[in-house]
């Protein structure tokens, strides 16, 4: 198994319960549109979605496009407002815009590729739907990621100081959140780091404050996990 | 979670347990959860499950698309008058249908194990409800034994049609569905194994193959066959009869089948079904309200051209 990839609850085979037709393309794709809501942190103004594979072709049958909008937008994948989402979509002034993409042979036959804007803040997030509306995240605001989602995750970006982990992993403990994955890479020595802490309990919203309040980090996003 | 059949039984007759308990306590330990949150919540899915059944038998309205609608409650009035298949049968076939028509029509379901086979536990656990009088209590345990199918399964094989087709969609809720059935009527957990195994070998090697990549045709008679061959796969379990090859090694099998499918059977809609001739015609006949893209592959073929 990947890593953070979580064992399946019983609910994730009996579920999720969902506005149809499909888990992959309706309920998977609105996942995929609130984990890229997460990468924002906010609900986003100018939202572009690449659609690759099965889902540049098979979209509208899907209401693969109202099911992004009700992601991006932060409904659950039950909410009664998913085919009015559109709609409910322009009244929040998130302008819309759907493309096919190709995103290479080895991406997942069903990936999603977001560019989101709002505020002057930008992010960048692609991911998979890989069944049965679990969905997988392989990109970060250009970095490689593997997140499924089934926890609640904190996206660290910071200066490659000694101390930063300790530092972070100190907050949570505190605040009372059991680490179940921790991930810490960087691309050059001295530059930035990431860290991917993926966690057994819900990150408070004061644990995430002080995260981001910590003057050696560049960016601090809670991904909520999606799972049920 | 078990990723085997053999080490739930095992588990089950070495605790003397019956399977949904067993499958309740692995969800307990691994999602720190209580017994009574557990059930409680699987009870809401059930409530669910059953208001689309009913939505499904009581209304006429078409699919997004308009490729399908009304043919669950078409067939609930047949079945009433002139229908050979008995009671129990009948109403399966009826109900399996009903979800999903919810689901094409963008209602609400349960994925069990997706949307695309949504009909198929439903129709066996409401019928089962009605005919055998089962209470809720034991409706929610077969929910259980199905789900711990399910993780089997995803654990060695998949439940994705586009991964393993239809086999991995509706194969795998067919199995679920059978579990649950043989388990509300008292089977032991080796007839439990029996019955996914005498189900699942059934609808080894069916294909993808979606009429212009839509959850609709042939998804909703694919889940009538599904959720007879579910009662049929039961019934020979609990009978007594035995399948040579065990449970494990018939989904094993399934997910071996699936990897070696040519990608046009896998959900893509260019194979199968969907590439008949009245399957392109079908496809190009759908017409829809959503927005058009705003760059079409058009207008990308388009610029493509002017380089």
């Amino acid at each position: 198994m990947s890593r953070g990839s979580a064992a399946m609850s019983v609910f994730d085979i009996i579920g999720p319960r969902m506005v149809g037709p499909s888990s992959s393309h309706t309920a998977g794709a609105l996942r995929l549109g609130v984990l890229a809501r997460g990468v924002l942190g906010r609900t986003p103004e100018r939202a572009r979605v690449g659609l690759h594979g099965s889902f540049a072709t098979t979209y509208r049958g899907h209401g693969t496009d109202r099911a992004v909008a009700a992601g991006l937008l932060g409904m659950a994948p039950d909410d009664p407002r998913i085919p009015e989402s559109l709609e409910v979509a322009r009244e929040q002034g998130l302008e819309l815009t759907f493309e096919p993409v190709e995103l290479g042979p080895d991406a997942h036959p069903a990936s999603l590729a977001f560019e989101l804007a709002a505020d002057g803040e930008t992010a960048t997030m692609v991911g998979s739907s890989v069944g049965g509306g679990s969905v997988r995240v392989t990109e970060v605001n250009g970095r490689e990621v593997d997140l499924t989602g089934k926890y609640d995750t904190l996206i660290v970006l910071a200066r490659d100081i000694p101390g930063t982990t300790a530092a972070v992993t100190q907050l949570l403990a505190e605040g009372g959140v059991n680490i179940a994955f921790l991930e810490v890479s960087r691309e050059k020595r001295g530059r930035e780091a990431t860290m991917l802490i993926q966690a057994d309990h819900a990150i408070p919203d004061h644990v995430l404050a002080g995260v981001q309040a910590f003057d050696w980090v560049r960016f601090a996003r809670r991904l909520r996990k999606v799972t049920d | 979670m078990f990723s085997s059949m053999r080490e739930m039984l095992e588990r089950a007759e070495a605790k003397l347990l019956p399977l949904w308990r067993v499958v309740l306590e692995e969800e307990i330990e691994e999602a720190d959860a209580t017994a009574e949150r557990v059930l409680e919540r699987m009870a809401e899915r059930l409530e669910t499950m059953r208001e689309a059944v009913e939505r499904g038998l009581a209304t006429d309205a078409p699919s997004v698309s308009g490729l399908l609608g009304g043919g669950a409650r078409r067939f609930e009035e047949w079945r009433r008058e002139r229908s050979v298949l008995g009671p129990f049968v009948g109403k399966v076939v009826a109900r399996a249908q009903a979800t999903m028509e919810v689901n094409a029509r963008m209602g609400t379901i349960v994925a069990t194990p997706t949307a695309g086979s949504s009909g198929i536990l439903p129709a066996i656990l409401f019928t089962a409800e009605e005919e055998l009088e089962l209470s809720e209590e034991a409706l929610v345990q077969g929910l259980l034994v199905a789900a711990g199918v399910g993780q089997v399964i995803v654990a060695r094989a998949s439940v994705s049609g586009a991964a393993g087709g239809c086999q991995a969609e509706t194969g795998s809720a067919a199995a679920m569905a059978a579990a649950a059935l043989t388990a509300m009527r008292g089977g032991t957990p080796a007839q439990v194994s029996e019955s996914v195994a005498f189900t699942l070998q059934g609808m080894l090697g069916l294909i993808c193959d979606p009429v212009g990549g839509l959850v609709e045709v042939p998804c909703l008679t694919r889940n009538v066959s599904g959720a007879v061959q579910a009662v049929a796969g039961s019934e020979l379990a609990l009978a007594g009869l035995h399948f040579p090859i065990p449970a494990d090694e018939v989904i094993d099998v399934m997910g071996q089948i699936g990897s070696e499918l040519d990608e046009k059977y896998r959900e893509t809609a260019k194979g199968g079904l969907a590439a008949t001739a009245t399957g392109r015609r079908l496809a190009a006949s759908v017409r829809w309200d959503g927005p058009e893209f705003e760059n079409t592959n058009a207008a990308r073929a388009r610029d493509l051209e002017d380089v």
